[in-house]
């Protein structure tokens, strides 16, 4: 690998939603907690379960296994505490995930125009070709805060990729 | 991983605050928001029927001199399924009467964090914020937001002249007979 190859390498986190596996970037993640009392109390936010506290913070618990693998998690084992930005806002937020977590160096394949607003990127670990996750379209937020703004800063999609076949 | 982002808790010097519960669900409220807490048979006692449609958590009204008293069902406004409430907080500076099961205690609070972003419907006119006490986190409710000014606005054009519903308004009783309590 040349210097300038390692240079585009770039830190995330792999993690498990039942049988998929998908990434987020490391730098927009905070730590991996043990399961912890889940606090309900009534609200509208369709995606959002209740509140964990952690470090003497209250922590919006958001289950995003729905959306992207198509059932709710039945068995969880951690949650990954995630940074949302709101504008210049950025907040904790748990995601429910089965199964440990692993830090990997990868190169991003950006999006393309065809891909859905959540997906931030591709990468390639172990033969598979894993979604990067871009959680701000993913969770819930007020409108004001324009969700789909990452979507629309994608960098050109990578020629490369585009002979890869996608799990 | 990076450093962990700053606090969002604004820090209080001490607020009072009343839990109370609706079916199993605790919420807290600050109690300098609460005018009365009464019974609510003494004050449905003096209540009249309203029907507004599209506000189902108000059933009843209480006239007081110039003012019109709203009674809400919390059960109701909250979506949680319990038994109407036996408990009456007259909120101050509102026109909504809360109905609730019953208060759990009365305590302190000395941090009240922000609603999280994620929550962005309806919630966030409900609480003020979240709380952490003994390891449990209440929600904060926000006195205002029982009723909404386009809920007022319906239960006004729903209400009856004042002439018909004279006859039932209701005249503030001692408090031993009541079991009414004032607060602040």
């Amino acid at each position: 690998m040349t210097v300038s190859a390692e240079l585009e390498l770039k830190s995330f986190v792999l993690l498990r939603l039942g049988e998929r596996r998908f990434a987020v970037a490391a730098d927009g993640t905070a730590e991996l907690v043990a399961p912890s009392r889940v606090f309900r109390f009534p609200h509208k936010t369709a995606k959002i379960e209740g509140v964990i506290l952690r470090r003497r913070r209250i922590v919006p618990v958001c289950d995003v296994a729905e959306k992207l693998v198509g059932s709710r998690l039945t068995t969880r084992r951690f949650y990954l505490i995630a940074l949302r930005r709101y504008g210049q806002r950025t907040e904790w937020v748990a995601i429910p995930v089965t199964g440990e977590c692993e830090l990997i160096n990868s190169e991003l394949n950006a999006a393309s125009a065809s891909d859905e607003p959540h997906v931030a990127g591709w990468l390639s670990h172990g033969g598979d070709v894993i979604e990067v996750l871009n959680l701000d379209a993913l969770t819930p937020g007020p409108r004001d805060f324009g969700s789909s703004s990452a979507a629309s800063q994608r960098p050109p999609v990578q020629k490369a990729r585009q002979s890869e076949a996608r799990p | 991983m990076p450093p962990t982002a700053p606090l969002k808790s604004v820090p209080l010097r001490e607020e009072q605050i009343i839990l109370f519960r609706i079916g199993e669900q605790l919420f807290a409220l600050s109690s300098s928001s609460v005018q009365e807490v009464r019974s609510a048979d003494s004050l449905s006692g003096g209540a009249t029927e309203i029907d507004a449609p599209g506000v189902d958590k108000v059933r009843q009204f209480v006239r007081r001199g110039n003012n019109t008293l709203f009674l809400v069902s919390a059960a109701t406004h909250f979506g949680i399924s319990a038994p109407e409430g036996i408990l009456a907080f007259v909120l101050r500076n509102t026109r909504t009467a809360l109905l609730v099961d019953s208060i759990e205690k009365m305590t302190a609070m000395t941090c009240l964090q922000a609603l999280p972003l994620s929550f962005c419907h309806e919630e966030r006119q409900w609480y003020r914020g979240l709380t952490a006490l003994d390891q449990t986190v209440v929600p904060v409710v926000r006195p205002e937001g029982f009723l909404s000014n386009e809920e007022l606005m319906m239960l006004d054009a729903a209400l009856p002249p004042p002439e018909l519903s004279a006859g039932e308004t209701e005249v503030k009783r001692d408090a031993d007979t009541d079991l009414g309590t004032e607060l602040n």
